[in-house]
């Protein structure tokens, strides 16, 4: 851009702060086009040398005012529009959604397809994983488990495009239910995942853990503290990394998460490795939750019977699930027409990052990068 | 282009069912919030008394309506003598034609009860609310959100900015006048060079 304020405007202007530079510090902009910040995030990094002496976010490169069009469409209608926040998580928003409208609604969901739901929902939560795990190994330096997990994930892309034709931003579920019934053959395709995906989860790990790169690179970086992560209301993995043992999918069951035997893993010092072994360790979890469930999908209907035109009472809910990212929640304000009055998302991607100037300060310019990937942050949830 | 929908839920009225089909699985009573009422609402009955408008349950869901004056007071309150010590979200809603059309939400969670409840609270337009940054740091940018998308100013906020539109954007686009295709024709012509963002 030929009139970019960043370079016509004297350093005043655009860095925050009057007194932000001492003599010996400089200002390094990193993004918002940058591999390692996972999208377009803009970090404003004041560096002494190596050391990090302030950061600051710049946010808001993707918003595209998902919360002002859903009030500008039905309450069906704003279903596909969920799937971008998260979008290497769209069936977890589109779950969040779902339930919460039926919550709205009072609708209970037939049990075939709250397994179905289960189901797709947690190998979601394994192909977010491996997103997550390929890009921060990668942003740290090694690149062989990036093309492990990718292929990996692939196997995982397959079955959502067999069930619904879409791989990435699915539109899986529809208030009160499924839309589309198992294919012929889903469960056996899902237990070879399970089967194939273990031993392979162990290979990333035997490639990563015991690296002595990695070590030194995960340990004690981007620490952050139980209390810390409660007073900036940090959920999911970084929470559960700092000894938090915290799921909502244990704490509050929905959608039949109460069947289901799975163990929360956590962690103890709050590092960047701590995070590290807990969502692996959750995606052994995953395995396990995906395997009793289509073991135990039972025959039945897949939807429930909710009107063409749906219109909730006049009321207002807040339902949240554990997305792969942390505490997803929708906050639904209806007035008793077919479009919502007022739709507000928690992004768990928004509310983790703003602990990145908490974990970042102090460290090296090096372990920026790695606490942003720690973070597991996605851009099109941060600015909706 | 639908109209906007500008009912006023706080005190519902339950919907009729009289239009919706005779087939629809509605056989379950629509929701209608119910009274509230338990210890904890009693112990802040006995220190707020009249700040404390209603307390009500919807969907399960347990809410306060309070005065904006004892709000502040009200969530600290909750923090300190009755444990719920995290902020999950905090956010507004508008209802242009109320007197009051500015409803604060605070949605406060107790790990150890395991308990949600919903505090909320009337502004009126261009007033300030107080902030929670003091209590809950990572109140911060979700403050920031508010401001950014009503124009609701926070007494005491630290760094109270716009953060997902652009710093020198005017208008606040969650507010229910700004229409959906509107822009800051200005703002779009100088900094993207063309005439409308569309």
């Amino acid at each position: 851009m030929s009139d970019n304020r960043f370079y016509d405007s004297p350093i005043e202007e655009v860095a925050p702060g009057n007194t932000f530079l001492d003599s010996n510090e400089l200002v390094l902009n990193m993004g918002p086009q940058h591999p390692s910040t996972h999208g377009v995030l803009r970090v404003i990094l004041k560096l002494d040398g190596e050391k990090v002496n302030g950061i600051e976010c710049v946010i808001g490169y993707l918003h595209r005012g998902i919360e002002k069009v859903a009030e500008h469409r039905t309450w069906a209608q704003f279903g596909p529009f969920v799937d971008r926040l998260d979008y290497t998580a769209a069936v977890s928003n589109s779950l969040g959604y779902c339930l919460a409208v039926e919550k709205l609604l009072g609708v209970e969901v037939p049990k075939r397809a709250q397994y179905l739901r289960v189901i797709l929902t947690e190998l979601c939560r394994l192909a977010s994983h491996q997103v997550w795990l390929g890009t921060h190994v990668l942003d740290i330096g090694a690149v062989t488990p990036l093309f492990y997990a990718f292929r990996d994930r692939e196997d995982i892309l397959n079955v959502f495009e067999k069930y619904c034709g879409a791989r990435l931003t699915t539109h899986a579920f529809r208030i009160g239910g499924c839309r589309w019934d198992a294919y012929a053959g889903f469960a056996e395709q899902v237990l070879h995942i399970c089967d194939d995906l273990g031993p392979k989860i162990d290979e990333y790990r035997d490639l990563i853990t015991g690296n002595r790169i990695w070590l030194q690179r995960t340990k004690n970086v981007g620490v952050i503290s139980a209390e810390d992560c409660i007073a900036y209301g940090i959920t999911g993995p970084v929470l559960r990394g700092s000894g938090v043992e915290w799921d909502l999918r244990k704490k509050q069951p929905y959608s039949s998460y109460e069947d289901f035997d799975f163990d929360i893993p956590i962690g103890t010092a709050g590092d960047t490795f701590d995070r590290y072994v807990v969502r692996v360790e959750e995606m052994h979890q995953s395995i396990r939750i995906i395997r009793q469930a289509t073991e135990g999908l039972m025959e039945g209907p897949i939807i429930a019977k909710v009107p063409k035109v749906i219109k909730p009472p006049v009321g207002e809910v807040y339902v949240s699930i554990e997305a792969p990212k942390g505490e997803l929640g929708f906050f639904l304000v209806s007035n008793g027409s077919a479009m919502p009055y007022r739709v507000r998302v928690r992004p768990p991607s928004f509310i983790n990052l703003q602990a990145l100037e908490k974990m970042a300060k102090g460290s090296l310019v090096a372990d920026v990068v790695a606490i942003i990937g720690t973070l597991d942050i996605v851009l099109g949830e941060v600015d909706r | 282009m639908p109209e906007v929908p500008d009912g006023n839920p706080p005190n519902p009225v339950p919907a009729q069912a009289a239009t919706t089909p005779a087939a629809a699985p509605a056989a379950a009573p629509k929701p209608v919030p119910q009274p509230w009422d338990c210890e904890l609402v009693q112990q802040l009955k006995n220190s707020y008394g009249s700040g404390i408008h209603d307390a009500a349950t919807f969907a399960g869901q347990n809410y306060l309506v309070v005065d904006r004056a004892v709000c502040h007071d009200v969530l600290l309150y909750l923090y300190q003598q009755l444990g719920y010590t995290s902020l999950t979200d905090l956010t507004a809603v508008h209802y242009p034609k109320d007197e009051l059309p500015f409803e604060m939400v605070w949605i406060l969670f107790s790990m150890a009860a395991n308990e949600r409840v919903r505090v909320k609270a009337r502004f009126a337009d261009g007033e300030s609310a107080p902030t929670v940054t003091d209590r809950w740091v990572g109140a911060n940018w979700m403050e920031r959100e508010v401001y950014d998308m009503f124009g609701i100013r926070f007494t005491g906020h630290p760094d109270l900015r716009r953060i997902l539109m652009p710093d020198e954007w005017t208008g606040h686009p969650l507010r229910k006048d700004y229409d959906p295709h509107k822009q800051d024709e200005v703002w779009v012509r100088k900094n993207l060079g063309i005439e409308s963002g569309q």
